[in-house]
C-alpha cells in the first residue's frame, strides 16, 4: 500500500518480485543494487539460509528521483520461491503496489513457473487483490541458457493477458532495469489514477 | 479502483512527531521509531544518526508480520507487544491502531517497566491521530492525492 507523506514530500511504494525457486528474483535485486548509485540506494538486506536460498525476503530501498517535488522511493522485495515457504510469501505480499513475476525460461521449469503463477494469483486474492488489476510485469529470465523454452510458448502460458513482458539474463543485467522501470511506471500511473 | 494509499499530512505528522519526542524523553530511551506495517518510516525521535532506519523499518515490519502469522496459526488475536533483550540495546515493539508499529530502543538508562508504561500512553495518543487521519481521508475533505502530477512527469522520471 503506497505511503504518501505530504509533510516530507515523499511517495513510498512496494514492489515484490515473485517466481519459483531459483528463477532469479534475488539475482535481479543484486544486479540492481550493484549498478545503482550509492546516493540512490540503501543497504540490501537478504534473509537467507546458509546455502543462500532466500528464507524470508530480500529488501532493497531505491530512490528513483523526484516528481513535482515528491521524492519517489521504491522498496523492492523478493519472496522465497521454494514451495514450502508459502506462509512467508503471503506475508511479504501484504501492502504490495506492483508485482514482477520472474519466470525461469528453462523448459524443465515450466511446471514450476505455472505453479508459482497460480500461487501468486491465489495469495493476492486472499488479500483482496486481483492480479489482472494491479501493476504487474512478467520477466522471462535465463534467456541465455541452451534449454530455454521458445518465447511463444512462455508467453502463451505465462502471460495470457499481455501485460508488459521482458526477456532477461539477470546475471548479466539484460532486461533487469527495463523490467524495474516498467513496473515502477505502472505503479506511479496507478497511484495518480487512484488519487 | 486505484491502488489503496496511506497518506500523511503535515498536521498529523507534527502531532506524531511531538508524541515521539515526548515518549523518547519520558521513557529515557535511545530512540523511537514509528513505522507503518508495510515497513515505511513515519517518524523518528532521539538518537538515530547511527541507525540505518530504512533497513530497520523493513525488518521490524517483517518481524511483526511473521509474528502475526504465528499468532494466526495459534488462534491468537495478535501479539501486540514484543521485547528483545540485547547486551547493550533492548527493543520494545508494539502495534498501534492496527496500522503502525511503535519501536522503542533503550539501554540501562531506562527499564522495561518504564518503557511499557510510557508506551501505553503514547499508543493511545497515536491511535487518536491515526483514527483522525483515516477519518480525514474518508470524509472527502482531503486534498486530491498527487493531483498535480501529470503522465508526462511520470514519463520524464524514467527517461535516461
Amino acid at each position: 500500500m503506497s505511503f504518501i507523506n505530504y509533510s516530507s514530500r515523499e511517495i513510498n511504494c512496494k514492489i515484490v518480485y515473485y517466481g519459483p525457486g531459483l528463477c532469479g528474483k534475488t539475482t535481479n535485486l543484486q544486479y540492481i543494487y550493484n549498478k545503482t548509485n550509492p546516493e540512490a540506494k540503501g543497504k540490501m538486506i537478504s534473509l537467507a539460509t546458509e546455502t543462500e536460498r532466500t528464507l524470508f525476503f530480500d529488501f532493497l530501498p531505491l530512490s528513483l528521483g523526484e516528481i513535482r517535488g515528491f521524492k519517489t522511493r521504491f522498496h523492492l522485495y523478493t519472496v522465497p520461491g521454494q514451495v514450502f515457504y508459502d506462509a512467508s510469501r503471503k506475508l511479504i505480499l501484504k501492502g504490495v503496489d506492483g508485482v514482477v513475476f520472474v519466470a525461469d525460461s528453462q523448459i524443465e521449469r515450466m511446471e514450476a513457473n505455472i505453479e508459482s503463477l497460480d500461487n501468486l494469483r491465489v495469495n493476492l486474492q486472499e488479500q483482496g487483490y486481483n492480479l489482472d488489476k494491479i501493476p504487474y510485469c512478467v520477466q522471462y529470465n535465463k534467456r541465455d541458457l541452451p534449454n530455454s523454452a521458445p518465447m511463444e510458448e512462455l508467453k502463451k502460458v505465462l502471460n495470457p493477458t499481455n501485460v508488459p513482458e521482458f526477456e532477461a539474463v539477470a546475471t548479466t543485467g539484460v532486461g533487469v532495469f527495463d523490467t524495474l522501470k516498467a513496473v515502477a511506471k505502472l505503479v506511479l500511473t496507478e497511484l495518480k489514477r487512484g488519487g | 479502483m486505484g491502488t489503496p494509499q496511506v497518506v500523511m499530512f503535515e498536521e498529523e505528522q507534527q502531532q506524531i512527531q511531538a508524541i515521539c519526542d515526548r515518549l523518547q524523553r519520558d521513557s529515557n530511551s535511545i530512540a523511537i521509531l514509528v513505522i507503518n506495517k508495510d515497513g515505511q518510516e513515519i517518524a523518528r525521535a532521539g538518537n538515530t544518526e547511527h541507525l540505518d532506519v530504512t533497513s530497520l523499518s523493513s525488518l521490524f515490519a517483517g518481524n511483526v508480520a511473521a509474528t502475526g502469522g504465528i499468532a494466526k496459526l495459534l488462534a491468537e488475536k495478535e501479539f501486540s507487544g514484543q521485547f528483545h533483550e540485547g547486551e547493550k540495546t533492548n527493543i520494545h515493539l508494539s502495534l498501534v491502531a492496527q496500522r503502525a508499529i511503535l519501536v522503542v530502543l533503550f539501554d540501562t538508562r531506562s527499564s522495561l517497566g518504564l518503557v511499557r508504561l510510557r508506551v501505553k500512553k503514547a499508543s493511545e495518543e497515536l491511535t487518536k491521530v491515526f483514527d483522525a487521519l483515516v477519518k480525514k481521508m474518508s470524509s472527502g475533505n482531503a486534498p486530491p492525492v498527487l493531483g498535480e502530477i501529470s503522465d508526462d512527469d511520470i514519463d520524464n522520471l524514467f527517461n535516461d
